[in-house]
């Protein structure tokens, strides 16, 4: 079977953003790939505007108070403290909405989309909004630029510095935690290095920490100053020298190009097409935009074996359905329930290790509950469930969720504009509509089979015969692939 | 046969098995009908980090008193298990289990190099990792990946919440997670998910992998309703979340339903701030519960079948803080309480301390020992494989 040009397209911009919107979807029978190549790399090419949630700079510095407490500032009551923390919580709430009001309508959505991905590579779980909004600004900024950049500028940030310790990383003192994930999870991958190579690395970054206004301080008095030895190379190294030692490696091109694969076109990694991709990204000098070129411009990104095969996360779901259906919901907490009950929360992946993706994401629970998703966002079934609250970071984040479950769930529901969405078929012909609309939701090659669809559409005028149609074929297992 | 019997009845509709069941046969649907000897267990987490120094009170221990001048519980007040333990005075079931001979106690579990972020150490719990290694799957996950290769029903683990934890997500296989088996049977039996399950045929491996869950969940969903209403538990329960989620394991405990592990959470002891009153209301709970739950176990005589075992994902720092509470600490204890307990009682040495780590409690037995032993000596699954290493048994059960 051919693959249609619309089929083609929608790939492309399902993997590239976060799939078609009710505004593009008639297009995308005519347009060629090349071209809308070029006008995703075109809307993406800006700089990003910054997501401001931490209220000014003082307020954002406060909020930390886990890591407050470890600096020398004037003391907080524990009232004091408790308040910095839930308007602490409130900004990240704030952030993760506004976050993902720009995956669903910045026509950036390249660079929403790899920022996602950078999102879940440097995953940083720390309760001070002003860190989170900044590391995510760090991302959204170099998503598509160097990924030598991009690595210093991470490392550098006070989000990741807290998260992994390295505040306390000091001379004679070493804390091993961010020398051993910057090789394990950011750079090389496990089994690429030595734990000699992790204990010296951990001496480089000794000194590396930030100050009260959230600012990256490099503390001489606690580096170490002797001689290290890391992946064959001896010297008096530093943090940044290390990092670029790791980004000699051809190994960490191979593993962030594997990792960008398995993130774009399919979870089985073709080794030729890694080998191929990763070595011009490595001579590039980790130039993320040509390797996306590199992706994206190529004959067998477009195969059929790449097509309809992946599992959407939660995030991609949400922001999907919200693409084609425009909607306005009453209330936009309620995304962070389906986040939660889904398993992805923006700003709080489960570890340093970030989402695992792929099967992970299914189980009877967040099936279900995901096959029931369209209905509640189109108010024909509500949510009915409360996870349950965890401690630490997302106790507060959920605080919400279970105490006020009746108006979340209530809030649940969208209005959807179903006169922009009746434009996408408008030059349909009634026989062709259910294949139309199909064509347009799914990207799988399984199909729900005309007959048993049919048992339920709505048949009155073809207003309701496009919505159910829309909607049935989005509670289906198809439309959790992309 | 009467099981055989049984069985036929329930391969009919709810509806009609019930309305055909005839009423000789409801009088066989007795308790002993149940075979015993199906060992199951039940796993209470505690969320948020349970004050493990004033669940088992060290009441000889000048060192905790000195350290908890507003928190520490009275010798006078505990309820005195042994010369020198004391058991918090809102947990009286647990001291009757003790004296029942029915309760373990396993002090300083932990693990090495313990974190002290909830999220993080509960996944290391759940997952049966090391604290430096990230595990995508849960130990009873991998339980379930075993014992259910090529079923058609993940089963053998049902977690009793609305979402699924980590510990029960197996690589091929996920354990269930529902609240109140009727309304997952509701929510998982549209009839629009039916038709098009009947209706899907085999194509790609995700959405098959899709395909197969909503499958399963649709055919569980059923199993577990129907079982749920073979034996409702005829016990009275505390109205409290935890009262009915025991209820409702205690009525598939009795019916013929193949799950081995029952999974359900008890929170939040994340008690920095006025931990008295806090974890007094979550004992008490915890305490009433449970009490009701062996009660039903007794009467209906499973309770040598029934494990019951509580951990949470840290103790607490030995010291009181400033606000009448704890901070996240390391070592902690765990209880379990059975009709058929090997050994019982305090099981090892009170906690050391004197010799803290930074103010914390140095763990004496990896928790994963005891995964090892419940999977071996209770649920008679291979360890070894489940945990990718070799653990040594304990020897209480």
């Amino acid at each position: 079977m051919a693959v249609s040009n619309r089929l083609k397209n929608q790939h492309l911009l399902w993997r590239a953003g976060f799939g078609p919107m009710a505004e593009n979807a008639a297009d995308m029978d005519t347009i060629s790939q090349k071209d809308l190549w070029a006008l995703l790399l075109k809307t993406s090419s800006k700089k990003p505007e910054k997501i401001n949630v931490a209220q000014n700079l003082v307020d954002g510095l406060f909020k930390g108070v886990q890591d407050v407490s470890r600096m020398q500032k004037p003391e907080l009551t524990n009232d004091q403290k408790k308040m910095i923390r839930e308007q602490s919580r409130d900004d990240i709430k704030n952030l993760n909405i506004r976050w993902l009001e720009e995956m669903i309508n910045n026509e950036a959505q390249l660079r929403e989309k790899m920022s996602l991905f950078w999102h879940g590579h440097f995953a940083t779980r720390v309760i001070n909004s002003y860190f989170q909004q900044e590391l995510l600004q760090t991302i959204r900024e170099n998503a598509l630029g160097n990924f030598k950049d991009l690595l210093h500028e991470v490392s550098k940030s006070p989000s990741m510095l807290s998260f992994l310790n390295n505040q306390q990383n000091r001379k004679k003192k070493p804390n091993e935690n961010f020398a051993r994930e910057v090789m394990e999870l950011f750079t090389l991958g496990r089994g690429n290095y030595t734990e000699h190579d992790v204990k010296e690395a951990a001496r480089a970054f000794t000194g590396w920490g930030f100050n009260f206004k959230g600012e990256f301080e490099f503390r001489t008095m606690q580096h170490d100053d002797d001689s290290k030895t890391v992946l064959g190379k001896t010297g008096n190294f530093n943090g940044d020298d290390v990092l670029d030692i790791l980004l000699a490696q051809q190994q960490t091109a191979k593993f962030i190009t594997q990792k960008i694969y398995r993130y774009l076109v399919n979870e089985q990694v073709d080794e030729a097409h890694v080998q191929w991709l990763s070595k011009r990204f490595y001579d590039s000098g980790y130039e993320i935009k040509n390797l996306l070129e590199d992706i994206f411009t190529s004959s067998w990104f477009y195969e059929e074996k790449n097509i309809g095969v992946k599992i959407k996360s939660p995030v991609e779901l949400i922001a999907g359905i919200r693409r084609l259906l425009p909607m306005e919901l009453e209330n936009d907490q309620s995304q962070l329930l389906f986040q939660k009950v889904l398993g992805q929360i923006l700003f709080f992946p489960p570890n340093v290790a970030g989402w695992p993706g792929g099967k992970n994401w299914i189980d009877s629970s967040s099936l279900m509950i995901r096959l029931r998703l369209p209905q509640i966002l189109s108010a024909n079934d509500i949510l009915d469930i409360v996870p349950k609250t965890d401690d630490d970071l997302q106790g507060g984040m959920m605080e919400m969720a279970s105490k006020k479950m009746k108006e979340v769930t209530r809030g649940g529901t969208g209005k959807i504009d179903w006169v922009m969405v009746a434009k996408i078929f408008e030059a349909v012909p009634r026989e062709k509509l259910l294949q139309k609309i199909s064509d347009t939701v799914l990207q799988s090659k399984s199909r729900v089979t005309d007959t048993v669809l049919e048992k339920y559409l709505n048949k009155e005028n073809r207003e309701n015969y496009t919505k159910s149609a829309i909607i049935n074929l989005m509670s289906t297992p198809e439309y959790q692939l992309c | 046969m009467l099981i055989k019997r049984k069985e036929f009845l329930q391969v009919g509709s709810l509806a009609s098995a019930a309305f055909m069941m005839p009423k000789f046969l409801k009088a066989f649907e007795q308790p002993q009908m149940v075979p015993p000897g199906n060992k199951v267990t039940v796993i209470l987490q505690l969320s948020g980090g349970n004050d493990g120094l004033n669940t088992v009170i060290p009441v000889r221990n000048d060192i905790y008193y000195k350290g908890r001048p507003g928190l520490g519980i009275a010798r006078d007040k505990a309820l005195l298990v042994t010369d020198e333990a004391g058991l918090n005075p809102a947990l009286e079931t647990f001291k009757s289990l003790f004296d029942d001979g029915s309760l373990g106690i396993l002090n300083s579990v932990g693990y090495p190099n313990p974190d002290r972020s909830h999220f993080r150490s509960m996944d290391i719990w759940q997952s049966a990792s090391a604290s430096n290694e990230y595990i995508t799957t849960g130990w009873i996950g991998r339980y379930l990946d075993a014992q259910c290769k090529g079923c058609d029903k993940p089963t053998q683990a049902v977690e009793l919440d609305d979402v699924l934890s980590l510990a029960l997500k197996g690589e091929e296989s996920k354990g269930l997670a529902f609240k109140d088996p009727k309304r997952l049977f509701e929510t998982s039996n549209g009839k629009y998910f039916k038709d098009i399950n009947t209706d899907h045929h085999n194509g790609e491996e995700a959405v098959d992998y899709l395909y197969k869950t909503m499958s399963e969940t649709i055919s569980s969903a059923d199993y577990i309703y129907q079982q749920s209403r073979l034996h409702p538990s005829a016990e009275t329960y505390p109205s409290t979340e935890l009262g009915k989620d025991l209820k409702t394991i205690a009525s598939l405990i009795f019916s013929d339903i193949n799950t081995k592990v029952y999974y359900v959470s008890l929170g939040s002891f994340d008690t920095h701030v006025n931990q008295e009153n806090q974890q007094k209301r979550l004992f008490t709970e915890l305490n009433d519960a449970v009490k009701a739950f062996v009660s039903d176990l007794k009467k209906n005589n499973r309770f040598n079948d029934v494990l019951i075992t509580t951990f949470s994902e840290f103790g607490r720092r030995v010291a009181q803080n400033a606000s009448g509470g704890t901070d996240h600490g390391t070592a902690n204890n765990m209880f379990f309480i059975s009709g058929a307990l090997k050994k019982k009682g305090v099981l090892n040495a009170m906690p050391d301390l004197a010799d803290l780590n930074e103010g914390d409690l140095k763990y004496q037995v990896d928790f994963k020992n005891v995964y090892a032993t419940m999977l071996r000596q209770w649920l008679g699954a291979d360890d070894t494989a489940i945990l990718g290493k070799k653990f040594d048994y304990l020897d209480f059960i």
